[in-house]
């Protein structure tokens, strides 16, 4: 049976100069070309970017929720690793 | 003193906001007077011809909302749709304006559609998608070629108008032209069904009325812009698309190659029914008083 499905692609907008690119969401597409031009048009339509990254899902590797507890938990009680000391400038933008 | 952070961002919008918020008025600081010695009644007539052009395509392509065949797909042509509206309504406003009657509303919602000035390509009803995309590609090249030149029109507010209109038809090109090639040069089915979109498109008068002069055209020098003088611009754009998308050899014909039919039902004839679901009143406006037949 032909699978009429076209692959799923993860996006990641960046939404101003200076910013990281930022993951929106997910589309179909039958390509990166096509992958693209549907991100430009599902998630930048209100202004949002100026640079569009597009990944196919299925290359993406992720942590399983089986080793959350190995991975996540030890950082939990290092508190001298967030920088909550510091008094931050009230005009530190997108922290 | 300059915030060392702020140069990191653009300064144009509050830095709190991590998405946009600089939307801009394509008009803003134009001034919007017509310039002494173009006539009224002919700018106004003009602007009405390149308003109802956008109206008539947008609404063609908004009866594909909830009908295109992907959701993603559905947005572009929803956005694409809302870009010729918006043009529609400038160029509108401008006619009503320039004319010192009414305005953008009661020209698209209460003219006769004996009053309607647009080329009948703008409200053929597609038959199906490879139908609609391949005349997105017409319309937006021809468009794209006339809106290029018209940026440096003597009325400021055509030319903001056309400047604001470049780079969304350029986009609107992009997009149809992307289709077309995947279709022409895909499937024997998509094949098919293109060459078939083609053939309707090319076959009858709808390319050469893009392409005939007006009499308002002729008179606004300066002004409008001679649809004549794009004729072997676009004409070069379709026919790259079409020599790329392999369509350019038998297009015409209404069967993919080979005698076989292809299987699978066959696509719904050009310009019959298919998704047009309100082509009644709008084919009736586009082809029954094209714009050659205004005086």
């Amino acid at each position: 049976m032909i699978n009429h499905e076209w692959p799923l692609f993860e996006v990641f907008v960046r939404a101003k100069r200076g910013l990281n690119h930022v993951h929106v969401g997910s589309l179909r597409a039958a390509d990166h070309e096509m992958a693209l031009h549907h991100a430009r048009d599902l998630y930048t339509r209100r202004n949002e970017g100026v640079s569009i990254w597009v990944v196919r899902s299925d290359q993406v590797a992720s942590s399983s929720a089986e080793d959350k507890q190995a991975f996540f938990e030890p950082s939990g009680d290092k508190v001298y690793r967030h920088p909550t000391y510091y008094t931050i400038p009230g005009s530190v933008p997108h922290i | 003193m300059a915030d060392a952070y702020e140069s990191l961002t653009d300064h144009e919008d509050d830095a709190r906001w991590a998405y946009g918020t600089g939307f801009s008025d394509p008009l803003a600081g134009v001034d919007t007077t017509v310039p002494s010695g173009i006539d009224h009644e002919d700018l106004a007539a003009y602007c009405l011809m390149l308003g109802d052009d956008a109206l008539i395509m947008s609404h063609r392509l908004q009866q594909w909302v909830t009908r295109a065949p992907e959701t993603e797909d559905e947005l572009a042509i929803a956005n694409i749709a809302l870009d010729l509206l918006g043009q529609a309504r400038l160029l509108l406003s401008r006619a009503a304006f320039v004319s010192g009657s009414g305005d953008e509303d009661s020209l698209a919602y209460l003219r006769p559609a004996s009053q309607f000035r647009n080329v009948n390509l703008a409200a053929r009803a597609d038959a199906d998608f490879a139908h609609l995309v391949a005349r997105l590609l017409m319309f937006s090249s021809w468009r794209l070629a006339l809106f290029d030149r018209l940026t440096g029109a003597a009325d400021p507010v055509l030319s903001a108008i056309a400047a604001k209109g470049v780079k969304e038809l350029t986009y609107h090109r992009d997009y149809a032209a992307q289709w077309v090639l995947r279709l022409g040069d895909g499937t024997e089915i998509s094949r098919g069904r293109m060459r078939a979109a083609v053939g309707d498109l090319l076959g009858g008068s709808l390319v050469d009325e893009l392409f005939a002069v007006h009499e308002v055209e002729e008179r606004l020098a300066g002004v409008a812009v001679s649809p004549g003088g794009v004729k072997e611009e676009v004409l070069s754009v379709w026919g790259q698309v079409m020599r790329a998308a392999t369509l350019a050899e038998g297009v015409g014909t209404t069967a993919p190659a080979g005698g076989r039919p292809p299987p699978g039902p066959p696509p719904p004839p050009p310009g019959g029914g298919g998704h047009d679901c309100a082509g009644g009143a709008f084919a009736r406006a586009g082809s029954a008083f094209p714009r050659a037949g205004w005086a």
